[in-house]
């Protein structure tokens, strides 16, 4: 018998132009709580997909009970004993609570095709029982709220003699109540044996709940250690720690006047009191961690998120942005975290996609202004250093890096004094980067504001002229660039709840 | 490599085109009947009613929707003419083309709000539900009569052709007409900017809205186009036979103009498709039914034929698409 129940050894995962995960090893004891902690981007979700047999590694091995596993698909991972309570949890809300915990292994009558419902019953509610809920399983699960869904996913690992549950920001959607209930749910489990790999952004819960704790950062392991050797401070040193380049070309601009305040933003559930003035002539860094808040409050800015209350003004002027055709007339640009879904029409030309936010620009009464369209479409492939074979290319076919930079040319077309920039280099490779940055400068010398989202410390500390730190749903300080707090581990420490 | 492209997608462009050409071959060595001057302005006059109600079906399938209603829609415009005429005696044209060009608009509205204030799932259940509603409605109105003697000036756009002289039987008003229409729709889609969203919002409509577009007002529009050309549509139909009867609302005229659209190159995915090859799509149609007719195959053949055609141009439409995602991942690397 080995001492750990899963190990994986020197596990390596490379996507094209990224190396996801570098030799990283894990190991996690029989009837044991490890958290697993990391910035976005450390690779914490590439290691839980290896784990359930959603990627395949490069190199590396994993072990179940001392045996090497050869975990090809999620049902592999399923019959080595490995389960997942994903973030999004797989319920099909209108069957039954029993239907879904025995979604895959249907029990049936002695001798028959027909299904046993009474045994199924019967066991779904004692499973339930044993997790600490008296529900009925015969209601469909649509009538249940998020805390129940989540253990009708761990009944369903329970109830196949699982080994690992791995539990991904399990309390991200729950509320206080529940996340109790929860918790003790976890330590159930774990007095019955049941290991448990705890991924989570809140610190606080990993310091309630887990026995050891595994920092990652770059896809490397960097430290395993048991939870009471651990502080707050400790665990962030240890997930930000990397050395900043100087790949930034920062070009500082001159603050000007107030180019747009928020007061109040209120959403309920997503978004608190979010207040922040943002200038001419500079580049405002939002922070956080991936579902703090930071996408929404760009939404919700450009008219394109449900608000319950708040103001906006531009250039000291009230507004209102009932959608995102106001927010445009308004002056504002979105280049969206999602480029394909959200961005870009990949089946349309690049002509047309440049031309998009701003057709009236483009057009003579109802008349379509090819003349101008071509102009600055060629204007803006130019300038932008958009590589492609010609100005009616399909979107579609060109690389991230140059789609960006066609997202990018659309907004800069409408005119607008404000750009809301949400992930402005997610999966573009290091050279487009560097351009969109120049772009970035550029509009922040012609005394434009930029705002900017990005999970990358690296980049909102490179590229700002000031940072707002952001936090579920709420804002959590402010820096500016010329504060001796401007650094990785106090914005970090923000992210992660801490006081700046 | 690139050459290989270009002649691929020319290919691509010009194969409705093609099977247009093949077809007529074909026809033209089965039955000596179906290359005749005459035979040919049948064609087109057969070809009116479908080619104007694919073309508002081609704009609203670029939106990636669907209008299942365009058929009872051109026959309950037909019958609001019948029962203007039957019921109240009213016998001016004006009036009875501006009713039914009304009552056709104002159904294509009412489809649009369906879809974009309702918020119903697809267009497909939307326009269904209204196509037996239309159905009802047109029995009802004119108390499930056929209703006849229409004035001269609402039968004309149906029944007229010019250059008539000796065995010439002349080119019918209404697929001169449809052309007319068709060239508006040319420089709708391709010269205006709301050609553009129109495209935009069946190839991407949450980056359309976020582009400031107003893809709500766009897709009524869109509706309300398609039941403009169903009023059209309705005069014509009106036109060709001297009557309006309601129950030939439940006659395939939605699956023939969807059929015309997909074979003349649109896709159910949105965002693809030219009222040119819409044209190639409803003559290939009409085609078909024509030579068919001739060759004496009943109308049981007929379906059979059509239904297949649509098959085939489905899986063409899947096919295409597969290809064009494989080429757009190949470029992507």
């Amino acid at each position: 018998m080995s001492d750990y129940v899963v190990e994986l050894k020197n596990v390596t995962k490379r996507f094209p132009g990224v190396v996801a995960l570098r030799n990283m090893s894990l190991q996690i004891k029989q009837g044991e709580i490890l958290g697993l902690v990391g910035e976005n981007g450390a690779g914490k979700s590439t290691l839980i997909k290896v784990l359930t047999g959603v990627y395949l590694p490069d190199e590396g091995e994993i072990y179940v009970d001392g045996i090497k596993q050869n975990i090809k698909t999620p049902n592999d991972a399923k019959n080595a004993g490995i389960a997942c309570v994903y973030q999004e949890l797989n319920i099909v809300k209108l069957l039954s609570i029993t239907d879904n915990i025995f979604i895959n292994k249907l029990i049936r009558k002695k001798n028959s095709r027909l299904l046993d419902y009474n045994t199924m019953h019967k066991k779904a509610h004692e499973v339930m029982l044993s997790l600490g809920q008296d529900v009925d399983e015969k209601k469909p699960c649509g009538n249940f709220g998020m805390g129940i869904l989540q253990m009708v996913e761990i009944a369903k690992a329970v109830l196949v003699d699982t080994k690992l549950i791995i539990m991904d920001e399990p309390t991200s959607s729950l509320g206080e109540k529940e996340v109790e209930q929860l918790m003790s749910t976890i330590r159930t489990l774990k007095a019955r044996g049941v290991s448990i790999l705890f991924v989570s952004h809140k610190l606080e819960e990993l310091f309630e709940v887990c026995d050891r704790v595994t920092v990652m950062r770059d896809g490397e392991h960097i430290l395993t250690n048991d939870i009471k050797n651990m502080n707050n401070e400790k665990l962030i040193t240890a997930m930000v720690g990397r050395t900043l380049d100087n790949q930034y070309p920062k070009v500082a601009g001159k603050k000007g006047r107030e180019a747009l305040r928020v007061e109040n933003l209120n959403s309920a559930g997503v978004l608190h009191d979010i207040s922040f003035t943002a200038y001419h002539g500079e580049i405002l860094g939002i922070a956080g961690l991936v579902g703090a808040g930071r996408t929404e409050t760009c939404l919700a800015i450009f008219g394109a998120f449900p608000i319950d209350s708040g103001n906006l003004h531009i250039d000291g002027k009230k507004i209102v942005n009932k959608s995102p055709k106001d927010a445009v007339r308004n002056g504002i640009a979105l280049l969206t975290e999602d480029r394909k879904g959200q961005g870009l029409v990949l089946s349309q030309g690049i002509d047309t996609n440049l031309a998009l936010a701003n057709l009236k620009k483009f057009s003579k009464g109802p008349w379509l202004n090819k003349g101008k369209i071509r102009e600055t479409g060629n204007k803006n492939i130019e300038d932008f250093k958009i590589k492609t074979p010609g100005l009616k290319t399909i979107a579609g076919q060109l690389s991230g890096g140059n789609q960006q930079k066609v997202v990018i040319g659309k907004w800069i077309n409408t005119d607008a004094d404000i750009f809301l920039f949400d992930e402005p280099t997610r999966g573009i490779d290091v050279g487009a980067k560097v351009e969109v940055y120049h772009i970035m400068n550029r509009l922040v010398a012609e005394g434009k504001c930029v705002i900017m989202v990005s999970s990358e410390l690296p980049e909102i500390l490179g590229m700002s002229d000031r940072v707002i730190i952001m936090r579920e749903g709420r804002i959590m300080g402010e820096i500016e660039r010329e504060s001796s707090k401007f650094s990785q581990e106090i914005i970090m420490k923000g992210a992660w709840g801490g006081k700046i | 490599m690139k050459k290989s492209n270009n002649i691929k997608k020319i290919l691509g462009k010009l194969g409705p085109l093609l099977a247009l050409v093949v077809l007529t071959i074909i026809l033209t060595i089965a039955s000596s009947n179906f290359l005749t001057i005459n035979n040919v302005m049948n064609i087109l006059r057969q070809t009116a009613v479908n080619g104007l109600i694919a073309s508002g079906m081609l704009v609203v399938l670029i939106t990636a929707g669907i209008d299942l209603s365009v058929g009872a829609n051109a026959v309950l415009c037909a019958c609001v003419m019948g029962m203007l005429l039957d019921k109240l005696g009213i016998a001016n044209p004006v009036i009875l083309l501006g009713s039914c060009i009304i009552a056709g608009v104002g159904i294509g509205f009412v489809n649009g709000l369906l879809l974009t204030k309702l918020h119903l799932p697809h267009p497909f259940v939307s326009t269904l539900g209204m196509k037996n509603v239309l159905c009802g409605l047109a029995l009802f109105i004119v108390s499930t009569k056929t209703i006849s003697s229409f004035p001269n000036a609402i039968t004309w756009l149906g029944s007229a052709n010019i250059f008539k002289s000796g065995g010439f039987s002349g080119i019918p008003i209404a697929f001169l007409a449809m052309l007319l229409l068709f060239g508006c729709f040319h420089l709708l889609l391709n010269y205006t900017a709301l050609g553009r969203a129109i495209y935009c919002v069946g190839g991407n409509p949450e980056a359309t809205r976020l582009s400031g577009i107003n893809t709500d007002n766009v897709l009524i529009f869109v509706y309300s186009l398609s039941g403009f050309v169903c009023a059209i549509a309705g005069i014509v139909i009106v036109g060709r036979s001297g009557v309006a009867n309601p129950s030939s609302a439940i006659s395939p005229y939605d699956t023939d103009a969807i059929a015309a659209c997909i074979i003349g190159g649109a896709s159910f995915m949105g965002g693809k498709g030219t009222i040119w090859g819409t044209l190639i799509g409803a003559l290939i149609i009409s085609v078909i039914r024509n030579g068919l007719t001739l060759l004496n195959a009943a109308s049981d053949v007929q379906y059979m034929v059509i239904g297949f055609v649509i098959i085939a141009a489905v899986f063409i439409d899947v096919t295409r698409n597969r290809m064009e995602a494989k080429a757009r991942r190949l470029a992507g690397k």
